[in-house]
């Protein structure tokens, strides 16, 4: 992947007032490669983004970068270090925008984000076809634009369809 | 080489056991299988249980083809780098995902002529037969739609 152009650190505009502070989540596989190819929305903002294997540091060079604990729907004895591992994070960056493309942790990211008065993004992945995930269907209260990838499961109330991350 | 890979959060036995059988009837040397946590071992091909995102993307970029489940971070990958890809997908029914997400994905990506994709064990063995003239369909850039970028930037800039 080019990450040439992934500068979203960096302030084009001399107008500071327009730079947002993003936090960008995603659990690894499907839902990083997906998050990877949004990085262009953020251009002209401070993007952090928080995954769950500090490998794919690689890929966002240049960017703030955390790791908090992978959980899935399964462990949820562990789900309570994830949130305390993303409730420091949103405190510390203090994000504008929190976006997630998915899974759980994402979607507690999202959650804590809206108690703390942030703007919120759900982009369901691409893999949910015929229905939107677990967390993308209960995510819809809380995320300020909710979207699908697949123009079928767009609905007046929400999820609304704005295009695939391909 | 071709690389076979079923991704990080399930075994997917039934996949790296057809392929293997396929690898052993064959002859074939050149497989590198990257298996996760299944506790079926190849036989007739290397593997490994997990690699690191850089390296796996490495593989990609050094593999003829790639023989894999229908995971989006995996089609996408191919489809970024213009590697042919032939997948089987999940299925909820044998507790490989928790439901068939994946039979949907592979459908929409082979009606739009971007994967091969083989439905059942059987149809594997077959397409693995015929992999050889499986073509890369058209690279994909590295980014989102632009209607979907635009959609993210008026509403980042909105706030």
């Amino acid at each position: 992947m080019d990450k040439s152009q992934a500068s979203g650190k960096l302030i084009h505009s001399g107008d500071r007032r327009h730079v947002r502070r993003i936090l960008a989540v995603s659990s690894g596989g499907g839902h990083w490669v997906e998050l990877m190819r949004l990085i262009p929305a953020f251009e002209g903002h401070h993007t952090t983004f928080v995954t769950v294997d500090k490998a794919y540091q690689a890929d966002v060079r240049g960017f703030d970068f955390y790791i908090v604990h992978d959980v899935t729907r399964w462990n949820k004895i562990r789900w309570l270090y994830t949130i305390v591992q993303l409730l420091k994070i949103v405190l510390m960056v203090r994000p504008h925008v929190v976006i997630s493309t998915g899974a759980l942790p994402g979607y507690f990211a999202v959650r804590i984000g809206k108690m703390f008065g942030c703007r919120t993004i759900w982009v369901d992945s691409l893999a949910n076809v015929d229905e939107l995930s677990m967390s993308g269907a209960r995510i819809g209260k809380c995320a300020d634009l909710w979207l699908t990838q697949w123009p079928h499961l767009a609905k007046p109330d929400g999820p609304e369809y704005a295009g695939q991350v391909i | 080489m071709i690389f076979v890979t079923v991704g990080a959060q399930m075994p997917f036995n039934r996949l790296i056991r057809a392929v293997d059988a396929w690898a052993g009837r064959t002859g074939r040397q050149d497989l590198f299988a990257q298996i996760g946590s299944g506790e079926y071992k190849p036989k007739h091909m290397k593997w490994t249980r997990f690699i690191k995102p850089g390296k796996f993307r490495q593989l990609f970029q050094d593999a003829d083809a790639i023989v894999a489940h229908a995971g989006t971070g995996t089609i996408l990958t191919a489809l970024e780098l213009g590697k042919p890809i032939l997948v089987m997908p999940r299925r909820g029914d044998l507790q490989e995902t928790r439901n068939d997400h994946q039979v949907a994905t592979a459908k929409r990506f082979e009606e739009q002529g971007r994967v091969a994709v083989a439905y059942d064990e059987h149809s594997l063995i077959l397409k693995l037969d015929e992999l050889a003239c499986l073509k890369p369909s058209n690279r994909i850039g590295t980014q989102a739609s632009p209607e979907l970028l635009e959609r993210l930037r008026t509403f980042i800039n909105s706030v």
